[in-house]
């Protein structure tokens, strides 16, 4: 199903995307002192090196903050209210935000556990989005 | 000691139009209507005037400022870009213009359509180049608009220091008490309980529709010129004795934050204005805080030093934010029951306190001093403290 809007993507930003297509999430880190970062940008605050590497992510993290939304602010999300938007902060530290599936509306909590999955939209995009896992 | 502009400027000018709900007229015509009205007030005229703050939000440029006003001269301009936190920076950037002697008579001109045409709960609003990294990586998630961004914030404070819905609502109810004493609040003649802030539906969690801002329609604007310049006006001047802002880290996503529950940038802005004043929290009479959401109140009371990090719930219980209370908070009614006006109607209430023009029933008893917050896009912030 396809959903307004979809990301604009530049040339900085294709490889994540690419990899997503692959069914891979990956995070920039700094060549230069091994800092990661997302959202992606050119330099390291930390080092300023503008040489980076894409690396994988475990795509296993908690819930750091969310929302659960009633309003349907946008027509192509109309049909899905209520539903629970996160920020997602993975294990290596960074953080990402995902919409999570439907049945987990009623039971996400911050420091939920979740996991990534990959949601082939169509050809041209696959979005990595989150689900609550059991907690071990 | 530098005290950088402290006393340097004086807003003699202030104006609005008629808030409403629904308007035939341009968001130009608006913007220009509460121009004359401040230049008017201040006892000057279009020709005295040689520089333009424009709004950005509004899609404003100087340009029509000069071929309606008919501005002869206009020697200084510029434009602010962040978000709802613009209106301090654009102060901060008249009263340095005025303080070089760039310019004399700073005419700022400010307000939107956020009923007829920029609508928050349809996503009908502005697009900045600061939220290039959210549409790409949380629009397509359905994290679309403000309500939903600051509610992950709110939703960690609630979180970290047990801030509750309530408290929330005591922000809504004491803005809805004041607005009910403002005959121009679009609120007013609408009382509020904190049983119908608690009743009213959610939009996004933790803020339910009380706790969101009026989608209004409404100008404000204002006039600063030197103290010197001042003393020729009509009204009795109103000293901008400190300004500040603050960008946050990162200031182009909420989510990003490592502490999200921080107004960070509204406590640099803070603090860089307390200095420049060579006053404290405790010596303002009281405060108009941004209140896009209830929340951004809690926060602004913490981040601007009222209370400790994490007390600004309990800080707002029993009325202390109320008339009467240890700080009344938004004695027009704010954002959130006046009008949105982007901040400036906080502005011209504190200009109007502080003259002691606002009628016996919500006037602060010799106010001499008054913070103004603002907020915008990702938690960035200024601040003006303003005094007699």
């Amino acid at each position: 199903m396809s959903r307004t809007p979809r990301p604009e993507i530049s040339p900085l930003t294709a490889p994540f995307w690419d990899a997503a297509r692959s069914h891979q999430l990956v995070v920039q880190r700094c060549d230069g002192c091994g800092t990661l970062r997302h959202y992606p940008q050119l330099r390291c605050v930390r080092c300023l090196g503008a040489d980076y590497s894409w690396v994988s992510s475990s795509g296993r993290g908690v819930v750091f903050s969310y929302t659960v939304t009633h309003q349907a602010f946008d027509a192509g999300w109309a049909d899905r209210v209520p539903y629970a938007v996160a920020t997602i902060e993975l294990e290596e530290g960074v953080r990402m935000v995902s919409d999570l599936p439907a049945s987990d509306t009623d039971r996400v909590e911050i420091g939920a556990p979740v996991e990534v999955f990959f949601d082939d939209v169509d050809g041209e995009l696959t979005l990595p989005r989150f689900r609550l896992t059991a907690k071990e | 000691m530098t005290v950088g502009l402290r006393g340097e400027c004086a807003i003699v000018g202030v104006g609005n139009t008629a808030y409403a709900r629904g308007t035939n007229r341009s968001t130009l015509e608006l913007h220009l209507e509460a121009s004359l009205r401040a230049i008017t007030e201040a006892g000057l005229h279009p020709r005295d005037i040689d520089a333009v703050m424009p709004q950005e939000m509004a899609g404003r440029v100087t340009e029509e400022f000069i071929v309606n006003l008919g501005l002869p001269d206009v020697a200084f301009t510029s434009t602010i870009r962040s978000g709802g936190a613009s209106l301090g920076s654009a102060i901060q950037s008249a009263c340095l213009a005025i303080a070089a002697g760039v310019a004399t008579c700073v005419l700022v001109p400010w307000g939107r359509r956020g009923y007829t045409e920029q609508r928050v709960s349809t996503r009908s609003t502005v697009e900045s180049p600061v939220l290039d990294t959210v549409n790409e990586f949380e629009r397509p998630y359905g994290n679309l608009v403000a309500a939903q961004w600051f509610a992950h914030a709110a939703q960690r404070h609630m979180y970290e220091f047990g801030t509750t819905s309530e408290q929330f609502g005591a922000v809504a109810v004491a803005c809805r008490r004041h607005a009910n004493l403002n005959p121009q609040a679009i609120m007013h003649g609408r009382p509020m309980t904190l049983a119908q802030h608690q009743a009213s539906r959610m939009i996004t969690t933790p803020f339910r529709l009380f706790d969101c801002s009026l989608e209004s329609d409404g100008a404000g604007a204002i006039v600063i010129t030197s103290v010197d310049r001042a003393r020729t006006c009509r009204t009795a001047p109103v000293l901008v004795s400190g300004v500040g802002e603050g960008h946050g880290d990162p200031p182009t996503s909420i989510t990003q934050k490592r502490d999200t529950t921080w107004i960070e940038g509204v406590r640099a802005a803070g603090q860089r204005a307390f200095a420049m004043a060579g006053l404290g929290p405790e010596d303002m009479d009281c405060a108009q805080l941004y209140d896009g959401f209830t929340w951004f109140v809690i926060g602004g009371l913490e981040a601007l030093g009222f209370c400790e990090h994490g007390e600004g719930g309990r800080f707002v219980e029993g009325g202390a934010i109320e008339l009467g209370g240890a700080l009344p908070v938004n004695t027009h009614g704010g954002l959130l029951s006046e009008a949105h006006v982007s901040g400036m109607n906080h502005v011209i209430e504190a200009v109007r306190q502080l003259r002691g023009e606002v009628p016996p029933q919500r006037r602060v008893d010799g106010c001499r001093r008054v913070l103004v917050s603002f907020e915008g896009d990702f938690h960035e912030g200024s601040v003006v403290i303003l005094s007699r």
